[in-house]
């Protein structure tokens, strides 16, 4: 079984930036697969930041805590910035609570911000600074 | 035990109190004076006006035919007189025990009007065992209410003081600020933390800055929820400054070895406002390299 199991969440290339997101009813299997799919095109890629969009997810459990984490040290060590983008309150106050706090992983607050964080930007002009 | 017939004592009772009621009020108002139980906050025509109502009350729950036993607590008007009656000092913050002791001070009013009535030593002695079971149910039943009608205010008054205390403010584009007042614990945490996200969210804000100039002490604890609430706003996407924290706070904190390395922290809101201003003005994410700056 070398052929990357579809993992039903589609990666858009923007760019140099790799853009997916999470659905929810996530279970190991298809965390598994997404994350393998993901570090592949990562590495065939080598794009230099990722996004993954979360605002879908209204339950974020260790597990995919966990799998947010090791896709951000493994994206950095093949030359990624992963972002993660569009948490919903509820979900922070319950990885607070639960002691995930997600070290080391950069966060924004909508997909849009995390884009710019990548340095990616709508249009031909740069943004303009502080002004939006 | 006693060869007075029920009916009898209660007879006695209801003409001393139809007839003497004048004089049993004056009494009692003048022993609740005595004891220093009221103080300044209530008037002495209030005081005869409580008097005169619950006296009324006591008879109408002697003229009824509850048994002894339950009429304090059965007898509508006598039960409302005393609810009343223990509300109103618990409303004025008088002590719970003085609250009951005046209920029971009645108790002597009463029987010193009985004693001129009635010569008959047996009857006599009935007629105050009854007047004892009845009072003593009044003070009970006074200190009952008293303590819920406390428990009322109480509560009431955490929950004005959890609305109050919990605003969430914009103080620029894209940066919020939340002054902390008062003491924070898991419940107040849980607030300000739901408030500051939902608020981020709305205003699609880069930075939130947590005052705690108003916060009385930090220890251990108080550090931990204010850990979470940061770590909370980062997992959103955006970073937090914490400001306020006086000379002696910060002796606190690093004495008890909190390690609030990671976190943005200023002296002053003004100070925190313009590191917020300087994150904002730096597009960027969350994060080391921001509360690096």
């Amino acid at each position: 079984m070398n052929a990357p199991v579809p993992a039903g969440v589609p990666i858009l290339r923007l760019g140099n930036v790799l853009v997916t997101g999470l659905l929810d009813e996530l279970d190991d299997k298809t965390a598994r697969a997404f994350t393998d799919e993901l570090t592949e095109r990562i590495a065939t890629e080598g794009p230099a930041g990722v996004l993954i969009d979360i605002s879908r997810l209204e339950i974020i459990d260790s597990f995919v805590a966990r799998t947010l984490s090791e896709l951000t040290t493994t994206a950095r060590l093949l030359g990624a910035r992963v972002v993660v983008a569009g948490m919903r309150p509820p979900v922070a106050i319950t990885l607070v609570e639960l002691g995930l706090a997600l070290e080391g992983v950069e966060t924004a607050l909508t997909a849009e911000r995390g884009m710019q964080a990548l340095g990616w930007y709508h249009g031909s002009q740069p943004p303009e600074r502080g002004t939006r | 035990m006693v060869s007075v017939s029920e009916a009898a004592v209660r007879d006695h009772l209801t003409s001393v109190l139809a007839d003497r009621d004048e004089e049993i009020a004056d009494r009692w108002v003048q022993l609740q004076i005595e004891q220093g139980a009221v103080g300044s906050s209530i008037s002495e025509t209030e005081l005869r006006g409580e008097a005169d109502a619950l006296i009324a009350a006591l008879r109408a729950g002697l003229e009824s035919d509850l048994p002894v036993a339950r009429v304090v607590t059965s007898h509508e008007d006598l039960r409302a007189a005393v609810t009343d009656f223990s509300l109103q000092r618990a409303r004025l913050g008088t002590a719970p025990t003085v609250t009951s002791l005046a209920v029971l001070s009645l108790k002597e009013a009463l029987l010193e009007s009985v004693q001129r009535r009635v010569a008959d030593t047996d009857e006599l002695l009935a007629v105050a065992l009854t007047v004892n079971r009845l009072l003593d149910a009044a003070g009970a039943l006074s200190f009952d209410i008293y303590v819920t009608g406390r428990e009322e205010i109480i509560s009431r008054q955490s929950r004005q003081l959890m609305e109050l205390s919990t605003p969430v403010v914009q103080l620029w584009r894209h940066v919020l600020a939340v002054p902390l007042i008062g003491t924070l614990d898991t419940t107040r945490t849980q607030v300000v933390m739901e408030n500051l996200l939902q608020a981020i969210q709305t205003h699609e804000a880069q930075v939130a800055i947590i005052d705690i100039t108003g916060v009385a002490a930090v220890d251990t604890s108080v550090a931990q929820h204010l850990m979470q609430t940061v770590n909370a706003v980062r997992l959103m996407g955006a970073d937090c400054v914490i400001s306020g924290i006086r000379p002696a706070i910060a002796q606190t904190i690093a004495q008890l070895g909190i390690d609030l390395s990671t976190i943005l922290t200023r002296t002053t809101l003004a100070d925190a406002l313009a590191a917020a201003v300087r994150i904002t003005d730096a597009p960027g994410v969350s994060g080391d390299q921001a509360a690096a700056r």
